[in-house]
């Protein structure tokens, strides 16, 4: 086993309560969301570098090709840009594709066609066409690839109208999220992260849809709010579990969709705790972090009891070295000691 | 005075018709005339009012490059798809587009043919398969092959045309679209019209002495290369490229040159800033296509001066009708610009 599927294998997550329900892993979850969608609609298809190779991009579209067939699972030439105006143009004209990439870097060849064609037709042409397609990508981190295969770019996307942005954090929603995103009829970003891949969660069978633009209280408590989405929460959770130890009881608040962002559930609990840390797994800068602290600012004003801590990478790209990506990535230990001096202050 | 010109001609005249025409009825060659003839006079009109500054939107005249889009666009059905780049307004009347739509698009009005969320760029009316365009160089080739590719998966019995320019070969987007639709054997033809220009910036500064039929060849498509004065050349290639993409047997990609007798963008001529000379601009002026076709027309006896002016007098209260109507259209309102961000 190559040592970066060590690492993620390595990861230890809360097991599920096999009494909620049927467990499933969070690749099989999302596999069943992209075969739910290609039996029930043939307008869907699923396109991307190597899905119907033995990987199988990360598992999740195993035994796809086979069970729907090459012309609906289908491999690509290395051309980011023309694939993705292929996808815009079949969406176009009554096709829904689901258009996966491994890394997120890959979508940047296409920011052309997503950002200035997808995200505007709609728009542009005054509603006579709809561009329903999915862009599917997994933000990476801890594999050594450095600066340019570990980018989570829904930063750079926020700015862009016309555009959904959707990041799972828990089997469920990797499904829910992902049968939303195919049903939605505008362009929808889809940010999975590789570290949540290898963690089981209950996932019922057959089709449910976790609504997009809605957050979800992952936790209560009233002294704090700590806001992401993603591999954010994961890390956010670990330390609200630490805190109540200590007495502190933190809001967690997973985002689901980080465009558009429910603001309702975020200014509520803001409301409720005085006090919020947004962690995000990108850049601090001029992104979720900044899009939150914003929020708080302006909506938010008065119930601020201490200023809004950011929580996500620095003004920096992401080191390759494995002791360097230590300093790099915030972890549950920084987002404790965050609030803890905000509780305190 | 030859040695200025940089891009000759090098088609047959008026003496091309002669090949094609026995195909066609009568009325059908002169409705091709007055198709092109239509264009012309309406782009003319376009040019002659734009300093007004009622017309807030960049415009690209297709002066001079009417007989490809007619010809083109003659050879499809209403339910075929045309795709275009910025330079739209050839591709969009001679679809079919709605022209007080578009007059009203220009006009910035509710009723044009977007909404007033396009203008001259985005002139597009799916109502007659005028389906999509872009105002990046190249942006809505991979589109367009995408909606071939989306024809395919739902074996519907059309095929998609994208219009492109000698530029659009020169990006990426370009030649992967050409492998992806070769690969997949898709039903679209790609249009390129070579008007030697890019802006001001010649073929030759921009590409090496490549010949853009066989570079586009070379990704194992059926490649053509057409006259583009010669209206009924250009018919009779682009029928062909369609028969080949009904049938499923994939793309074709078919250069025609022409040449555009006015600026890049906006009203009037540029050649005089030096970086074309006048007098290539005059050489192939002299093979004006609407010029050729009419005095072919009139040397088959099928058009008389009459009647050409009989045409130029309904296509003209046609044109003063629709001018009228954007002119006296409403507004957008505040709302509006939020509507259709997002499709529910
Ligand atoms: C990606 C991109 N680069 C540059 C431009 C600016 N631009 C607009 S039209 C044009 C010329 C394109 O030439 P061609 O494709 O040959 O079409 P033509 O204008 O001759 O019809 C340029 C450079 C643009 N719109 N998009």
């Amino acid at each position: 086993m190559p040592w970066d599927e060590g690492l993620v294998n390595s990861l230890v997550y809360d097991k599920p309560d096999p009494s909620e329900g049927r467990v499933v892993s969070y690749v099989q979850a999302v596999n069943e969301a992209l075969a739910l969608a290609l039996d029930s609609d043939p307008e869907v298809f699923v396109l991307g570098q190597g899905v119907d190779d033995p990987t199988a991009m990360f598992g999740t579209t195993k035994g796809l090709q086979s069970k729907f067939g090459s012309h609906r699972v289908f491999d690509t030439p290395l051309s980011e840009e023309a694939m993705m105006g292929v996808s815009a143009g079949a969406a176009m004209n009554g096709m829904r594709p689901v258009y996966m990439h491994n890394r997120p870097d890959f979508v940047l060849l296409a920011f052309n066609q997503l950002v200035t064609h997808a995200a505007k037709f709609h728009f542009m042409d005054n509603g006579q066409t709809t561009v329903p397609m999915v862009v599917w990508a997994a933000i990476g981190r801890g594999w050594g690839s450095g600066a340019q295969h570990s980018q989570a770019i829904h930063g750079m996307l926020l700015g862009v109208p016309g555009l959904k942005i959707v990041m799972p954090s828990t089997p469920y929603d990797a499904k829910g999220l992902l049968l939303s995103a195919i049903l939605d009829n505008n362009p929808v970003c889809l940010f999975e992260h590789r570290w949540l891949m290898k963690k089981d969660g209950v996932v019922p069978e057959g089709f449910y849809r976790v609504p997009i633009g809605k957050g979800i209280y992952r936790r209560r408590g009233g002294d704090v709010t700590i806001v992401g989405a993603s591999h954010a929460i994961e890390l956010g959770m670990q330390a609200a579990t630490q805190l109540a130890g200590e007495g502190i009881e933190a809001d967690v608040i997973d985002l689901r969709t980080v465009k558009p962002i429910d603001e309702q559930i975020v200014l509520e609990s803001l409301h409720n705790t005085g006090r919020l840390v947004v962690v995000d797994t990108a850049w601090m800068k001029g992104g979720l972090c900044a899009e939150i602290g914003c929020l708080a600012a302006e909506k938010g004003f008065p119930d601020l009891k201490a200023p809004v801590v950011r929580i996500g990478l620095p003004d920096v790209p992401a080191p390759a070295g494995f002791t360097l990506e230590q300093f790099y990535y915030p972890d549950a230990a920084r987002i404790a000691s965050a609030v803890r001096g905000l509780v305190r202050s | 005075m030859a040695s200025n010109i940089r891009y000759p001609y090098k088609g047959q005249g008026d003496q091309g018709f002669d090949v094609f025409a026995g195909a066609h009825a009568p009325d059908a060659l002169v409705g091709l005339y007055r198709a092109m003839l239509r264009i012309r006079l309406i782009e003319e009109e376009i040019e002659r009012r734009y300093h007004q500054d009622q017309m807030k939107t960049p415009i690209h005249l297709v002066i001079g490059q009417e007989a490809a889009a007619v010809g083109c666009c003659s050879a499809l059905r209403l339910s075929d798809l045309v795709y275009s780049s910025h330079r739209t307004h050839g591709a969009y009347l001679a679809k079919g587009g709605d022209l007080k739509m578009m007059l009203s698009e220009m006009h910035c009005r509710i009723n044009g043919c977007v909404g007033s969320r396009g203008g001259s760029m985005h002139l597009i009316d799916k109502a007659v398969g005028m389906a999509g365009t872009s105002a990046i160089v190249g942006g809505v080739v991979p589109i367009a092959v995408g909606a071939a590719l989306a024809i395919q998966m739902k074996r519907e019995d059309r095929v998609v045309v994208v219009f492109i320019g000698d530029a659009t070969t020169e990006e990426g987007v370009m030649a992967e679209s050409l492998n992806f639709s070769a690969l997949k054997k898709v039903p679209i033809v790609f249009f390129c019209e070579n008007n030697f220009y890019s802006v001001q910036s010649p073929l030759a500064t921009r590409q090496p002495a490549r010949d853009i039929r066989a570079w586009a060849e070379s990704h194992r498509m059926p490649a053509l290369s057409v006259d583009g004065v010669n209206v009924l050349a250009v018919r009779d290639t682009v029928s062909k490229a369609v028969a080949h993409a009904r049938a499923g047997r994939g793309p074709t990609f078919i250069e025609v040159p022409v040449y555009r007798f006015r600026a890049h963008g906006g009203a009037g001529d540029d050649s005089k800033t030096g970086y074309r000379d006048v007098a290539e601009r005059a050489a192939w002026e002299a093979v004006d296509p609407l010029l050729l076709f009419r005095q072919f027309l009139a040397r088959t006896a099928q058009l008389t001066d009459a009647s050409v002016m009989h045409m130029e007098a309904e296509i003209a209260s046609e044109i003063a009708g629709a001018f009228e109507h954007a002119l006296a259209s409403p507004n957008p309102t505040e709302a509006d610009l939020y509507r259709h961000v997002y499709a529910d």
